[in-house]
């Protein structure tokens, strides 16, 4: 076969897929895991472009068959503001740091959107994989992470119709803009945190698919959405930086609108909960992930 | 020899049968549950019974004491009846589900044909979907780039790849899952064809790279129903029975120790429920069986001895002629044969209401090996009306040995043909230098 077709050996284990010599061969050892095991994430990162895969397929199909297509990115932060402005802004009179009611709301529902449906997607994400669960293998943390990044796109979306309300009422960023991208990374990972939690228990609990709009309709008023946390004196003010989101959306408004509130202290906490939700629920996830493939 | 691909040893899998009963259990189940737990010990304990938590609900071991090594281009298959742990085994060494207790240790990359099409999204398109699910079988973007264009001519589908899934024939879109799943290139190869049951035409492709793949010196584990299939493709057969090793050595060996232990899985279909059993008003078919001459339902049946075809079925209401048959099919989707109820006493009468049990005999040495599909039919004559269809109502595999003394003598090799039967030959022979006898005039 070699005379026909002289090739190097390399290039004949390139092309037969096969062992010439010595090789790297590729090791596992498959045994059970006892108590709390490594989080992997080497295996996250060999598993990337799966990741990449995944989170393109959502945002491809997320839209598809629907009339409207990408304008439900806006549509739905953007009646909420309507409404918010209409009964908080107009109705109730609460303040809004001497912004527009209406940008002042935006800009909080912007990001608010993109974390709620990062948590409502990821946690249906594993029971909604269970096909591919149940029969092939993949570090399994890729399912609520790849829910959550393909919210980015609804996000940029929405984002830009703020800019454009922004200009519309006079309203010009700061400098601080450039701590827009932190303040995201900061959503992210509480969405991812949550998403984590609830993605594993509704594996074992479906009750979570009941509990999650119920949790997101809950957390939305306890987040300074449609009013300011400086309602609140301090340290009140620092200390209800314990939801993550407050510190996300006071700094939005903060590096976005200007608003002259220094959120500095509440997104330090703010920061420091996501980080515990984050990691507590990447173990836990791992801690159950054994269990999927049996009970999903 | 050369090296080691798979070392399992003491290998072992349980499934908890009240946490698995009770699947998507409601936090409340699992609240009372732990909070009863206690007292149920304490009771135990009071009568004086040993404890633990493991004593509370009942477990099964799916896979126990699995001990064997497989070494690099060993073509091995995996048999043994339903819930023997074939498929567990699989999903163990493809790191689906963690085992219980022992270990396993894997060299080389691993690919498996148990997930062909999961991940495919309706919604994407061919191209989409061929990158969507190479990566989800572990391969790169660049590898699926170098290998599309190949991928696509196998599926033969070039002319729709730009069209959604969801528009594709069940066929095309098999083929272009099976397409993507067959070239991945894994050094070790594990295919479960028992999941894949139900479409001939796919089992054969399956079939198809299994062999390739084993005859290019990888390393392949097969758990199949199908003992031909398996007689041929491995030099080597691992019989599993309750989680446990049984048997493990030469195919031909362990596969006759299948047959005849009695393992096989009944090749029997039912219908309890007089309401969904299909048919009309007039009569319903209630069971189709494949039976060995011993009389026992079997899956696989030797190619000498006789296997009988059985259509238990239910007239409801009387003065009609029925005509019970069936067709048999071979795994390539052809026809074989018809054959219709010929008993004398009912040929040609209206019957009763009642059960009938109608049974036929197809003569050993008679049909090639392979897996036989039943299609059974149940239809009246006056006027001509089919009371009931059911294609593949049963199936079983018919087996050729070794022996030397069915059809096959002493070839080991490819017999073609649907038929298999044992002729009588006779050959004349005369010595170098005589002459011919003169024809006898």
């Amino acid at each position: 076969m070699s005379e026909i077709a002289p090739v190097t050996q390399g290039e004949a284990a390139a092309l037969t897929g096969q062992a010439v010599g010595a090789r790297p061969r590729v090791y596992q050892l498959i045994q059970p895991s006892r108590g709390w095991v490594s989080l992997k994430l080497y295996e996250i990162w060999e598993y990337r472009e799966l990741l990449y895969f995944f989170t393109w397929r959502d945002i491809k199909v997320r839209y598809k068959q629907t009339v409207l297509g990408a304008a439900w990115a806006v549509i739905q932060p953007f009646f909420t503001m309507v409404v918010f402005s209409l009964f908080f802004g107009k109705l109730a009179n609460v303040p809004s740091v001497g912004i527009p009611f209406q940008i002042f709301s935006f800009s909080a529902l912007v990001v608010w959107t993109f974390f709620a449906n990062g948590v409502t997607n990821s946690a249906n994400s594993m029971v909604g994989s269970a096909n591919l669960i149940r029969k092939i293998y993949f570090p399994r943390m890729v399912v609520p992470a790849a829910s959550v990044l393909s919210g980015l796109v609804d996000f940029v979306i929405a984002f830009a119709v703020l800019l454009g309300m922004m200009l519309f009422y006079g309203v010009y960023p700061t400098g601080n803009i450039v701590w827009l991208p932190l303040l995201l990374v900061l959503a992210f990972a509480t969405a991812l945190g949550v998403g984590f939690w609830l993605s594993a228990l509704n594996v074992q609990f479906r009750d979570v698919r009941y509990v999650t709009p119920f949790m997101v309709q809950f957390w939305l008023f306890a987040t300074p959405i449609a009013y300011p946390s400086s309602l609140l004196e301090e340290p009140w003010r620092t200390l209800y930086g314990v939801n993550p989101m407050v510190g996300v959306v006071e700094g939005f408004r903060w590096a976005l609108l200007g608003t002259d509130t220094a959120p500095g202290p509440i997104i330090l906490v703010s920061s420091l909960v996501a980080f515990g939700l984050l990691v507590g629920g990447a173990y836990y996830f791992r801690r159950l992930e054994k269990t999927f493939a049996d009970v999903v | 020899m050369s090296e080691i691909a798979i070392r399992i040893d003491g290998l072992g899998k349980q499934y908890h049968i009240a946490a698995r009963g009770g699947r998507h259990s409601t936090l409340r189940d699992r609240i009372s549950g732990a909070a009863t737990a206690p007292f149920r010990r304490a009771a135990k304990l009071l009568r004086g019974q040993a404890t633990g938590a493991a004593e509370l609900d009942e477990v099964i071991w799916a896979l126990k004491d699995v001990s064997f090594e497989i070494r690099e281009g060993e073509v091995v298959g995996i048999i043994g009846r339903n819930g023997a742990g074939k498929s567990t085994l699989l999903k163990v060494l493809s790191r689906i589900t963690e085992p219980t207790e022992g270990f396993a240790e894997i060299y080389g990359r691993v690919g498996s044909l148990l997930e062909v099409g999961t991940g495919f999204h309706p919604e994407l398109t061919g191209r989409e979907n061929v990158y969507l699910n190479g990566a989800i079988l572990g391969m790169t973007r660049s590898e699926i780039d170098r290998k599309f264009d190949e991928i696509v001519a196998f599926a033969e589908v070039e002319r729709f790849i730009d069209t959604p899934v969801k528009f594709y024939s069940t066929g095309m879109r098999l083929r272009l899952a099976f397409a993507v799943a067959a070239h991945l290139e894994p050094e070790i190869l594990m295919v479960d064809e028992v999941l894949a049951v139900g479409d001939a035409a796919f089992q054969k492709k399956c079939l198809a790279k299994v062999e390739d793949v084993g005859q290019h010196g990888r390393t392949v584990l097969f758990v199949s129903h199908n003992m031909p299939a398996i007689t041929r493709i491995c030099e080597r057969t691992i019989l599993l029975d309750g989680g446990r090793v049984l048997d493990d050595g030469p195919s031909h060996r362990v596969v006759g120790t299948y047959l005849n232990s009695g393992l096989g899985t009944a090749a029997a279909r039912e219908w309890p429920d007089p309401a969904s059993a299909p048919g009309g008003d007039v009569a319903r078919l209630r069971a189709v069986r494949v039976r060995a001459d011993d009389g026992r339902v079997a899956e696989a049946v030797d190619i000498r001895r006789p296997v009988a075809i059985e259509l238990e079925y239910e007239v409801l209401r009387p003065g009609y002629v029925l005509m019970p048959r069936y067709v048999a099919v071979n795994e390539g989707g052809l026809e074989l044969f018809t054959s219709i109820d010929q008993d004398t006493r009912w040929r040609g009468h209206d019957r009763p209401t009642g059960r009938y049990v109608s049974t036929s005999w197809i003569p050993g040495n008679f049909l090639a090996e392979g897996t036989i599909f039943i299609n059974a039919y149940l239809s009246t004559l006056n006027p001509v009306i089919k009371q009931a269809v059911v294609h593949d109502a049963v199936a079983f595999h018919v087996v050729d040995s070794l022996d030397g003394n069915s059809a096959r003598a002493d070839w080991g090799g490819r017999m073609r043909g649907v038929v298999r039967p044992v002729l009588e030959w006779r050959t004349e022979f005369t010595p170098d230098g005589a002459r011919a006898p003169e024809p006898a005039l």
